[in-house]
């Protein structure tokens, strides 16, 4: 792809984790609940009502802005952007056209080590739709008005992007500050996060944007770098042609793993935006600002470079531990315990986050708390159990959710670190073994490998290494010199 | 019965139900049963709910045999124009598109109107969507002028105003967009009030232009009018437009005199285009303002000779908007001859609304859509917004501004319905203060030769409604109008 380089825009739509929707009192916790089950006269559009805005959703969006780095506007403004659909039952969407809440920002990425940049165009709230629902038989469609007024909050990149990774890394960024913020479930696969993307070529070396396509429909991270890579080869076969990318609507399809053409620009809505005459001009005050810039928590950028300085971490690994707020937080609960990050680190990456993904869970849903990995190892570090040991104490603190001393000594599974106990099994082991004393002796210390490996056979794994290599040095005399 | 309660006014039912000189299911039944009698003449009322009506008022005889304290309009019948929301009673906005609809919820004013223990007669007829000044653009058929049946009663809220004019109802609600309480109030010879808009709630009121549409009392008088407006008004936090009223009954300070006020005449109001005889009638008004000491001055208003094209394209831009959600899908009017999406769309729409209707959405679509914008509902904002200023320049120096209602007196029906632009002119009057967002009251001031009630405008400031009414109180005791009433037979 050296010929063209990429031109990507993102579009991301988020639902808010408000309690309630955008203009009206109705429940926002629709999901898997009798189609029109959570609507009213509001949201329903029925003849003379009137939208009133829901505070929590211009606070949330507020501090979404201030999260990402753009500015909230003091004054921002709602429009109604029009058009006829089923699912549309006032015939416009409440949204913000020309004043939006909030405006530039950026969000930082990293890839191969380089931090690129995405600029922020703009951030605006808006009121979600209904959904149709195909009947098979083809005669007729049925509407759900549940998810009518949900709040969104859609952000708008720059065409900063230059690849499907970088798509997914910033998709992946913003997620996590969402998280942080408290401001989403982001949830892809429940529609909780939107994203359309907007590609176009232009020529290696020029300047010039060539004609986008605008690619929706794309239901995780996975299918945005999919459907953006496909889009990008699709373009550059047309180019290489001679032929010309047209600029149009296309729709993802996952299964096929192709996109294709949905409206093109001469069928496109005019939407006939104007001010929405029923909601006043939203004002959010300086001071306002102000607080709820003091108020925002540690975001995922920052705590990262926390973990690096505090705790002496790797940026790898500190950016694994960050990218959710809940292992991340997990992680912190953890430290309390026992204040060894590394092995910390270690455990929760290579162990926890293994089992829990193999099972589907969310790490809320661990069923070893941080505060029982803590003190897993703690018995490593001071030595009552061995590495090894802590692997199998881990799984059964798992299956069964009991803190690791209860499990070790219920199991029998404590180091031996009592001399007078292990000098027994030395003392047989050196019996049995008279060719590798005689190695030892003769200069082949190596050997005493061997030797401990023999001793910690017959303590099934139990025996402190550290002692019985002290133990074997001492019988043997002071090496074979 | 010895005593004919639909001679009485609202303050004097209100009174006599609470002292128990009669009840409120009395007051109703007589009413009702004029509305029987009488309404087939003018078809003022697309439908009446006498169950509804006899039940309130039931509930209010009830709190007064309990000896609960009662508000000044408890046990008082009031008509509801047929815009606005009443749960369970058909409203249908005098549409095709919305015939069989029945709210599920409730609007403010009636809400606040029944916790007050008004009780509702029925709905009246309308203009279609309130767009029209005659009353003949409804799906139910057109209202008749009480004073002259061969003529209209003004519109849109023309069942209102005659339906209080003929007296079958003491009280009625009316909204109005660019003048649609008060110039059927002039032509019917009865008190009507347009509020500063965002002082009385729209939540439920069917929505024609949001920015422009207030409800307003209509009332045989000044008194009357006041009471049902401090009935209505005030912040509701289902309307993001409304905003804290200045406390204190409005009624109350309906007796307190003009003294000291100052009263402005735009020229512009007073010019061509104004029936002569209507000219004098505003002409004697201020005679007898400055013979009583009111120091009455000419002042202009340079923008209003763009009110009318300001008000169509702000007013159609907004409607094409709110109407857009009549489409089929989930109530009112369906075509039976949908074949696909699109077609279900433009026949429901095409059968649901009549020629006046569809003229205001296909004028307010062009002028939002994509390279009209600017042209047209950019600078119609701007001008509204010069307008706004003309009024703050204009009220600095003067209290109150005059000016006609309507520039004649009731029309015959048929005369103007076939030219739109005729039509529009009869708004030249009124359609500023919905701009401006002012208070205006539509007072009688007179009679035409012909016998034909004629209106006095008085606009105020902002929230300054009790203004308007102290004066409009003054012109009542003041103007000698014949105590008529229309002859119904
Ligand atoms: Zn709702």
């Amino acid at each position: 792809m050296t010929r063209y380089q990429p031109v990507i825009g993102l579009e991301t739509h988020v639902q808010l984790s408000t309690r309630s929707k955008l203009f009206c009192g109705c429940s926002t916790d629709y999901s898997g609940q009798e189609p029109n089950s959570f609507v009213c006269a509001v949201c329903l559009g029925l003849p003379g009502v009137l939208p009133v805005l829901n505070a929590e959703a211009l606070k949330i969006s507020v501090r979404t802005v201030l999260a990402v780095n753009g500015t909230v506007s003091e004054d921002s403004r709602f429009d109604r952007k029009q058009y006829f659909y089923p699912d549309l039952p006032k015939a416009y969407q409440i949204s913000q056209f020309e004043h939006p809440i909030g405006l530039g920002g950026h969000i930082d990425v990293e890839l191969d080590g380089a931090v690129r940049r995405i600029e922020i165009t703009r951030l605006h709230m808006e009121e979600d739709a209904g959904k149709l629902v195909h009947v098979e038989d083809g005669g007729h469609s049925l509407v759900d008005y549940n998810r009518c007024s949900v709040p969104l909050l859609e952000i708008v990149t720059e065409p900063d992007i230059r690849s499907p990774e970088e798509a997914r890394l910033y998709l992946q960024k913003l997620k996590s500050i969402l998280e942080y913020l408290g401001a989403s479930d982001c949830n892809m696969e429940e529609g909780s996060l939107r994203c359309d993307a907007n590609v176009s070529l232009m020529p290696a070396g020029s300047s010039l944007y060539g004609s986008k396509a605008e690619i929706k429909n794309m239901n995780s991270f996975k299918a945005v770098s999919r459907a953006i890579q496909y889009e990008i080869e699709r373009q550059a076969e047309l180019l290489d042609r001679g032929e010309k990318v047209v600029q149009e609507t296309r729709l993802w399809d996952d299964s096929s793993g192709r996109t294709s053409s949905m409206r093109s620009k001469e069928d496109a809505h005019d939407y006939r935006y104007f001010p929405e005459p029923d909601l006043p001009p939203v004002r959010v005050e300086a001071r306002e600002i102000e607080q709820a810039w003091q108020d925002l928590p540690e975001l995922p950028d920052a705590r990262r470079q926390r973990l690096i300085n505090d705790h002496g971490l790797s940026g790898y690994d500190a950016g694994v531990l960050t990218a959710q707020k809940a292992i991340a937080d997990y992680f912190e609960a953890a430290l309390q315990v026992q204040p060894n990050s590394k092995s910390l680190s270690n455990w929760i990456q290579s162990e926890l986050l293994g089992y829990l993904n193999r099972d589907g869970l969310d790490i809320e849903d661990s069923p070893v708390s941080p505060g029982s990995l803590g003190e897993l190892i703690q018995l490593i570090d001071s030595g009552k159990i061995s590495g090894k040991i802590a692997k199998e104490v881990f799984a059964g603190m798992y299956q069964t959710r009991r803190p690791p001393a209860e499990i070790v000594r219920e199991k029998g599974l404590e180091q031996i670190s009592d001399e007078s106990a292990l000098e027994a099994v030395v003392a047989s082991v050196l019996e049995a073994h008279p060719e590798q004393i005689e190695s030892y002796r003769g200069g082949k210390t190596k050997v005493i490998g061997f030797l401990v490996g023999q001793v910690m056979k017959e303590t099934r794994g139990q025996a402190n290494p550290g002692l019985v290599n002290q133990l074997l040095k001492k019988k043997l005399g002071s090496g074979g010199a | 019965m010895s005593l004919d309660v639909t001679n009485l006014t609202a303050t004097e039912i209100g009174r006599r139900v609470r002292e128990r000189e009669v009840s409120a299911e009395e007051v109703t039944q007589a009413y009702l049963n004029r509305i029987e009698a009488l309404d087939g003449k003018l078809n003022a009322f697309i439908r009446p709910t006498p169950e509804l009506a006899i039940s309130l008022a039931r509930e209010v005889d009830e709190k007064v045999g309990k000896g609960e304290s009662l508000g000044p309009l408890a046990g008082v019948p009031v008509a509801i124009k047929d815009n606005i929301s009443v749960p369970g009673v058909e409203t249908s906005a005098g549409s095709r598109s919305l015939r069989g609809y029945r709210p599920i919820y409730e609007s403010t004013v009636w809400e606040r109107m029944r916790q007050q223990g008004l009780i509702c007669l029925g709905k009246t007829n309308l203009d279609e969507f309130a767009m029209g000044s005659s009353t003949e653009h409804s799906a139910f058929g057109p209202t008749s002028n009480p004073w002259d049946l061969d003529r209209v009663p003004g519109g849109s809220s023309g069942g209102s105003a005659a339906a209080v004019a003929a007296r079958l109802t003491p009280l009625a609600l009316g909204s109005d967009t660019g003048g649609s309480v008060r110039q059927p109030a002039s032509l019917c010879g009865v008190v009507g009030l347009k509020p500063t808009y965002g002082s009385v709630s729209r939540f439920g009121l069917i929505a024609f232009a949001s920015s422009l549409d207030q409800i307003g009392p209509l009332a045989r008088n000044v008194t009357d009018s006041a009471l049902l407006f401090d009935a209505i008004r005030g912040r509701d936090q289902r309307d993001s437009t409304t905003v804290d009223y200045p406390a204190g009954p409005t009624a109350e300070k309906v007796e307190t005199g003009i003294e000291g006020l100052r009263v402005g005449v735009p020229a512009e109001l007073m010019g061509e285009g104004i029936h002569p005889e209507t000219r004098d009638a505003i002409r004697r008004v201020v005679d007898r303002l400055s013979a009583l000491g009111i120091q009455v001055g000419e002042v202009h208003l340079p923008h209003l000779e763009h009110s009318i094209a300001t008000y169509y394209i702000v007013a159609c831009a907004e409607a094409s908007s709110n109407l857009a959600r009549y489409d089929g899908i989930r109530y009112g009017h369906r075509t039976e001859a949908a074949e696909d999406l699109e077609s279900l769309y433009t026949r429901t729409r095409g059968e649901g609304f009549a020629p006046e209707v569809k003229r205001r959405i296909i004028l307010g679509t062009y002028v939002l859509s994509s390279g009209y914008y600017d042209a047209y509902y950019l600078k119609a904002q701007k001008l509204r917004t010069l307008m706004r200023r003309d009024f703050q320049e204009v009220h600095r120096e003067y209290d109150v501004l005059l000016s006609p209602v309507s520039p004649t007196t009731a029309f015959r029906k048929g005369e103007k319905s076939e030219d739109p632009l005729e039509m529009y002119l009869a708004d030249l009057c009124t359609l500023s203060a919905n701009l401006a967002g002012v208070p205006a009251l539509s007072v009688p001031c007179g009679f035409s030769a012909e016998g034909l009630p004629i209106g006095v405008q008085l606009m105020g400031r902002p929230f300054e409604e009790a203004t308007i009414l102290r004066m409009g109180r003054v012109l009542e005791q003041e103007l000698d109008v014949p105590d008529r009433m229309p002859d119904l037979g």
